[in-house]
């Protein structure tokens, strides 16, 4: 199970950073999105995936799932889509200002 | 007593909070968050004694004792920074009052500039690495919102490629910790360096470690500083003075925590924040030389000291610490000092250029002698406060004979010196051109923030012996990792 999902996450990384590379800025924003998901998936795989119970209830609990990872990711999640709601606006605004689609890099780059 | 160690994060986010519905009332806004970072700075000086005299102080949230549950620890290192941060950023605020127009007020400009003190206070005191994230990103998402406040073209494409940066570096950072719960399974900052002293610091912890060093050299414009020049030149001064004094200095205060706590044992780590250290002090020499914008030398000028400051992780010794932690609070006072008369500058001439304006000091006499005195308090001239930060540092690496640091990091001081004597020169020397009709009125209110910074910054360099007795301690905690480890974990450290 646990491959699988590095896996996946190794197919998430690779989809974001294509898209992080390119030069729409809407495409940028989603690639840092999807990055953020790739590494929300490994703070969950790195807790160990599949224990088979519920969190810790008793001390003596033979088979219990740790409920950290869960905890971090739900926080990191939060963040994510904050910080990606803010990118999506901020772009928006600067679409507004220039009046054109924006790439990141202008004319004299390339 | 040490549910006092929560205010200076608290206070903040709460009156943030609170004024955000308070929005048509400036006055009122501005009257409470002067307030509240008066009393943070109060808490947190309170704190700071209380530390000196009975021990690093530890508050354990809802009661779940360490390593389970989440909690706050302040040692000296932290305390001095964050009252050093409320001092700076309460001066910070009054020139704010002055300088902000009433559009950028209305849109939260108080809200969000108490949430990053907030987010910076909080990362300074966490004791725990997923929780540093959060302050991070809290204090990062204010710092977005007031970089791009105002909405000018400059302002939004350099907001556009700094939430970019640390959006990338952020997601590092979360890299990071995945891999080091994986390793190590605690995420405790002491119970992670006791685990990691107990299985040694073997070539997966030391990859761990150097992720968390590009990530944290992101932070605090540690080589990876191109994206600083441009996005603190952006912002009005008030800002920028803010940016300039706090927020590098979260990184190297995380750097710092990290290589004195936990990735301790591996000296090829020190080398490589040393050779960093050397090629940030230089390519911010030579940038803060290139330029002719007054708002770029400055900015390069943060450069240089956050090498400076990383020299002293990179030497590591008792006396190297106490150096960094007297420079790091004088840079964060004659940072936004500079930052403030660089904004002041501009404001009055309307101009960038240093080519462009002359005689200053003739119309605004104050703002000549405080640039004068700033630059040579940067520059580490005795009485002022850089002199004891760099003898500190400059002992420690003849003790442990790092003869290149040395040098790189006092000619780096000379850099500094000559790329603020040009401003100084071609600005405040020489035939004034501005006429006496012309001549902007300067207010007493944006006088008043000035001449605090600059009594700041004096009375740090003339009162170190007042500060030394804190220092010795912060010194001696980042020395020696046990005390810190033994005031978290209790005595029976496993």
């Amino acid at each position: 199970m646990e491959t699988l999902i590095t896996l996946l996450v190794g197919v998430l990384v690779a989809v974001g950073v294509y898209l992080l590379l390119s030069k729409e800025m809407l495409r940028i924003i989603l690639g840092t999105a999807i990055l953020s998901h790739a590494i929300h998936l490994l703070l969950l795989t790195m807790g160990g995936l599949k224990k088979g119970d519920v969190p810790l209830l008793t001390e003596t609990a033979a088979e219990y799932t740790d409920a950290l990872p869960q905890a971090l990711i739900l926080t990191a999640i939060v963040i994510s889509f904050a910080v990606t709601a803010f990118l999506l606006v901020l772009s928006y605004r600067v679409y507004q200002e220039s009046g054109r689609g924006l790439g990141l890099r202008g004319q004299q780059d390339e | 007593m040490n549910n006092l160690l929560v205010l200076p994060m608290l206070l903040p986010i709460l009156m943030g909070v609170i004024l955000v519905f308070f929005r048509p009332y400036i006055r009122l806004q501005r009257v409470l968050s002067a307030l509240t970072m008066l009393a943070s700075a109060g808490a947190s000086a309170y704190c700071l004694q209380h530390i000196h005299l009975h021990g690093i102080m530890r508050l354990d949230f809802g009661d779940w004792l360490p390593p389970h549950g989440i909690l706050f620890v302040g040692d000296s290192f932290a305390m001095l920074l964050v009252t050093a941060a409320c001092a700076v950023s309460a001066i910070i605020l009054l020139y704010a009052f002055a300088s902000t127009g009433i559009e950028t007020e209305a849109m939260f400009f108080y809200p969000f500039f108490l949430f990053l003190v907030a987010g910076v206070n909080g990362s300074f005191l966490t004791g725990d690495l997923f929780n540093l994230f959060v302050c991070f990103e809290v204090m990062l998402l204010a710092s977005y919102v007031l970089l791009v406040l105002g909405g000018r073209k400059t302002q939004l494409k350099e907001g556009i490629t700094y939430v970019l940066i640390n959006v990338l570096a952020s997601w590092f950072f979360l890299l990071g910790i995945a891999y080091l719960y994986g390793a190590i399974g605690t995420l405790n900052m002491a119970h992670i360096a006791v685990r990691v002293a107990e299985t040694g610091q073997g070539p997966l912890l030391t990859l761990i470690a150097v992720i968390f060093l590009i990530v944290f050299s992101l932070k605090a414009g540690l080589l990876l500083y191109f994206w600083l020049p441009g996005s603190y030149s952006a912002p009005p001064a008030a800002v920028a003075a803010l940016f300039g004094a706090l927020l590098t200095k979260v990184g190297i205060y995380a750097l710092y925590r990290m290589f004195t706590l936990i990735f301790t044992h591996d000296p090829l780590l020190y080398k490589a924040v040393g050779v960093l250290a050397v090629i940030t002090m230089t390519a911010g020499c030579l940038g803060a030389i290139a330029y002719s914008d007054i708002r770029q030398i400055v900015s390069y000028n943060v450069i240089i000291s956050v090498g400076f400051v990383l020299t002293g992780l990179a030497i590591a010794t008792n006396t190297a610490f106490q150096g960094a932690s007297y420079y790091l609070i004088h840079d964060m006072a004659s940072k936004a000092l500079l930052f403030l008369l660089a904004g002041t500058v501009v404001y009055l001439t309307g101009r960038t250029n240093f080519h462009e304006i002359s005689g200053l000091i003739r119309n605004y006499p104050l703002v000549g002698w405080l640039f004068f005195l700033t630059m040579l308090a940067i520059a580490g001239i005795p009485p002022l406060s850089g002199f004891i930060g760099k003898v500190y540092i400059g002992l420690g690496a003849i003790e442990t004979g790092s003869y290149i640091l040395l040098a790189v990091a006092f000619l780096s001081s000379i850099g500094v010196l000559y790329s603020l004597l040009r401003i100084f020169l071609n600005s405040f020397w020489g035939e004034t051109i501005i006429s006496e009709d012309d001549q902007q009125p300067f207010q007493k209110a944006l006088g008043l923030p000035l001449v605090l910074l600059a009594v700041l910054v004096v009375g740090l360099g003339i009162g170190a012996e007042l500060l030394s007795p804190y220092i010795q301690d912060a010194a001696d905690t980042l020395a020696d990792p046990e005390q810190y480890i033994r005031a978290v974990m209790g005595d029976d450290v496993e």
